[in-house]
């Protein structure tokens, strides 16, 4: 190998996927197989949200020239034995609206449409139930939460602590039904060659889809190709298989073309997943100094019939701050609403957005400075694990922004700064989210006078993996970043963990190092050598605490004639382990307290009570930001690298930027206006109410 | 219906055969095989689809195919000029003007359109002077004009500078 001195982690290097990007030649899902054989599915989906399919008509649709098949519960292939959230065209059984119950295969995709909308489909209905309430009867305790966290936690008599203490808050927030929406919809193209079914596919890693996908068609792993090197976000509605992977195999294999299946915006909204809504309720009990002495999060949100997905929304909670007294518990709702999944920091976006608001609350009764209340509340282990933390640098976060903001000297009065029509006002928020890492395995090939060939399925969402991995390959082959040649995103790779959780770079980061130190000071032989690696959790999650932090500074205009919300200006400040990218990581922070923003002032999809379906399910009525909704963004960094917890020292930065990032632009427009919004989104019309 | 038509696009003449109601996205993404305009919506919604027809931008996907006969479309890819980029596509990688790259031959697509419009005078909702001869692409302008190619992964902060450096390089910002 040849040495080089130059390190490329920590550098701000371009992405290397980035001129193909800008271009558009990078392949996303649906731009594999352009050879114009492939045919088109198109779904027809249930307008019953509970019931049973009482006949399907599909002679109009059959009839229509360039239909190939036409799918339904009654002759589509038998799946195996799948979760029930992915059954799909099996049965007369509708557990949602939206759910396909047909699906047409046509030689274009205009054909395929006008035949989907000629299949006529007669329901036995039943009104549903999606309403979520806190006074339900049914709402039940799940075994455990999301990534294995405990439903509940207690310690020590929190009700007494709360009745005890000099000065407490007892508030509840709500967030609403959201949606993911990355702006490239699902999509698959499918094929079976012989008895091996290849996936062209938009998802967060091929290996996460393996198990779903072969078990539901009878085949085993090596039959089964996925391939997805570009994905165009995910947002964690990739992470999983939904039913449209599954169609999509079904209508290859009826047909025997390849097929192409892309799902359109509204059905974005039903078939890969949502975020709950949640109803939290916070208590805080303090001393008149601010220190708290009990702290309470019980929280109510809701799961699905066909799937039970018990969102982690307390959990930031158990790690925030220090008091002797404290609880946190889960309670869900089983309704009549498609399966909720992970949407960006899934439990800390919402549970932060109502710790932190209630903080800011408590720091007003309290008549103490919000940064300085959480100064004075920080644990010096876990409050609840009681062990160490690896790394905790909230202090700076909150103090480095303070600073780049301009806090120092805020008039802690609410409502009282105008600018014209303008009131104008400032707020803050922390931010945590957990680090963890999980196995991932990686192979390097070399041949003398050749990049290195360093392979692992990884995924890169828009993450800047494809960058980010090359350069901690250059520095661990010790060789300039134009040696490394990566391949990621095909199922036919060694085997690597998804992109979720903020896992990426801790989990194939050190598979990559530990294949590169396969190679050290080896000769490479003339015909080549390939090595592999593998890299994992070790003990570091029982012996330490180990989480990013953050501190969200943002300002906010509220126009007193017409409630109009507007952020000028946010900082956030990181403590987020090593980045291994400045560019592609200050963009990760950057999109993550954008989207927070987004959270905060526009996202909301509205279940129909007495339909039951997503009331608003397209980018017109579904508001996300825009361009001309974001202001000036200060995003930095603390120098801060945990290597008591892997390797590379990283932590994960994909989802720290979402959370408290609402909270901050609540809690300033409560500064600017003298009035609370406990319930997300804050749209204009709350500011009259 | 079929029709037989032929699509110009990016420079090259193909012709196809493409259904009345066949969007002119659809003939380049599922006919022509030309991916650099994406689909976001299908129903002018994101700007993804963003295309410049005889230099003016468009969302494609609400333009039918057999409308855009005997017109000049270019997307992304064809703003480059053999194999060098256009200043938009360095500006777009030099700012990090993107993150996953789903929305970004749109951007791209849109921010040559308002390049244009500005070097034109035509005003935005927040142009002051609605009579100038040319606009100045101040960062609210492009804000403004940029506001239909939603970018899920928020990279607007970034976006901004990455057209007033190419703005400023055509002297249509100060
Ligand atoms: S695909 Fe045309 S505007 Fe969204
Ligand atoms: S870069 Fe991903 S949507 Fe804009």
């Amino acid at each position: 190998m040849t040495a080089t001195t130059e390190r490329a982690v920590g550098s701000d290097v371009r992405r290397i996927d980035g001129p193909a990007k800008v271009r558009g030649l990078a392949p996303y899902a649906f731009e594999h197989e352009v050879d114009g054989t492939a045919v088109f599915v198109a779904l027809v989906q249930s307008t019953a949200a509970k019931g049973r399919i009482t006949s399907i008509d599909t002679s109009a649709a059959q009839a229509l020239t360039g239909v190939l098949a036409v799918l339904t519960h009654e002759n589509a292939p038998r799946l195996g034995d799948v979760a029930d959230e992915v059954v799909v065209l099996q049965s007369d059984r509708v557990q949602y609206v939206g759910e396909p119950v047909a699906a047409v295969v046509a030689e274009t995709s205009e054909v395929a449409r006008d035949a989907a909308a000629r299949v006529v489909v007669t329901y036995d209905a039943q009104t549903p139930d999606v309403e979520l309430r806190t006074d339900r009867d049914d709402l039940y305790a799940p075994e455990q939460l999301m990534a294995g966290f405990e439903t509940d936690s207690v310690i020590g008599d929190v009700d007494a602590a709360l009745a005890a203490a000099p000065v407490g808050v007892d508030i509840t927030y709500e967030t609403p039904n959201q949606h993911n929406n990355p702006i490239e919809m699902h999509a698959t193209v499918a094929r079976w060659d012989g008895d091996v079914l290849r996936m062209w596919d938009a998802n967060q890693g091929p290996h996460n889809l393996v198990p779903v996908i072969t078990e539901a068609f009878g085949i085993t792993e090596d039959r089964l190709h996925i391939v997805s090197p570009y994905v165009g976000g995910a947002f964690g509605s990739k992470a999983y298989t939904h039913v449209h992977q599954l169609i999509a195999g079904m209508a290859a294999k009826v047909t025997g073309r390849t097929v192409k299946l892309e799902l359109t915006r509204p059905q974005m909204f039903t078939l890969v997943g949502h975020r709950t809504p949640t109803i939290q309720r916070l208590r805080l009990g303090a001393e008149l100094d601010g220190t708290l002495t009990a702290i309470s999060h019980e929280v109510v949100e809701h799961t699905s019939q066909n799937a039970e997905f018990a969102e982690q929304t307390a959990t930031a909670t158990r790690l925030m701050y220090a008091a002797p007294a404290r609880r946190t518990t889960h309670r869900l709702a089983r309704l009549d609403v498609p399966a909720p999944t992970i949407m960006r920091a899934p439990g800390e976006t919402p549970g932060m957005y109502a710790l932190e608001s209630a903080m800011d609350e408590l720091a007003v009764v309290l008549g103490i400075d919000p940064v300085e209340l959480r100064l004075r509340n920080e644990p010096d282990r876990d409050p609840e694990r009681d062990v160490p933390f690896s790394t905790r640098n909230l202090v700076a976060c909150l103090r480095q922004g303070a600073e780049r903001f301009g806090w120092a000297g805020r008039d802690p009065r609410p409502g009282v700064r105008e600018d014209g029509r303008w009131l104008v006002g400032t707020g803050v928020a922390a931010a945590t989210y957990p680090t963890r890492r999980r196995p991932s395995a990686a192979r390097i090939e070399a041949v003398p006078g050749k990049p290195y060939v360093v392979s692992i399925d990884a995924s890169d969402i828009g993450t800047g993996a494809w960058t980010a991995l090359t350069q901690i390959a250059a520095d661990a082959l010790r060789v300039p970043m134009d040696r490394v040649d990566l391949r990621i995103g095909d199922s036919r790779l060694p085997k690597a963990s998804g992109a979720g959780g903020s896992t990426g770079i801790t989990s194939w980061g050190p598979a990559i190092m530990a294949a590169a130190e396969q190679l050290a000071d080896r000769d490479i032989p003339a015909g080549g050598l390939t090595v592999t690696g593998e890299a994992g959790p070790g003990d570091e999650a029982e012996q330490y605490s180990s989480h990013a932090f953050g501190a969200h500074f943002a300002e906010v205009r509220v126009d007193r004639d017409s409630g109009e919300v507007r952020v000028p200006r946010m900082t956030g400040v990181f403590a987020a382990g090593r980045i291994i990218n400045s560019t592609t990581g200050r963009s990760q922070f950057l999109g993550g307290m954008t989207m927070g923003l987004s959270m905060a002032l526009h996202e909301e999809s509205v279940l129909d009570r007495t339909h039951g379906h997503y009331a608003n399910h397209d980018l017109a009525e579904y508001h996300i930001a825009a361009n001309a909704d974001v202001g000036e963004m200060d995003i930095s960094w603390i120098d801060e690298v945990d290597d008591l917890h892997n390797p590379l020292g990283a932590k994960g930065i994909g989802e720290i930027g979402i959370v408290g990032s609402a909270a901050a632009i609540g809690n300033a427009y409560w500064h600017a206006t003298g009035r609370r919004v406990r319930d997300l989104p804050i749209t204009p019309d709350k500011y009259f109410r | 219906m079929d029709n037989q038509i032929t699509l110009r696009v990016d420079g090259a003449d193909t012709p196809l055969t493409v259904d009345t109601r066949t969007s002119l996205l659809d003939a380049m993404r599922e006919r022509l095989g030309a991916t650099s305009a994406k689909k976001g919506c299908d129903h002018g919604q994101c700007g993804a689809c963003t295309v410049l027809l005889d230099g003016r931008r468009v969302n494609s996907c609400l333009v039918l195919a057999v409308t855009a006969e005997g017109q000049e479309v270019t997307t992304s890819d064809g703003l480059a000029t053999g194999g060098t980029p256009h200043a938009l596509h360095d500006a777009f990688v030099d700012h990090d003007a993107y993150q996953c790259g789903y929305c970004t031959p749109g951007q791209i697509a849109s921010a040559a359109g308002v390049l244009a419009e500005a070097a034109r005078g035509w005003p935005s909702a927040v142009t002051e002077d609605l009579v100038a001869d040319a606009t100045d692409l101040t960062d609210a302008e492009i804000r403004e004009r940029m506001s239909g190619n939603l970018c899920r992964c928020a990279a607007y902060a970034n976006i901004v500078p990455a057209v007033a450096e190419v703005a400023v390089e055509q002297g249509v910002r100060a």
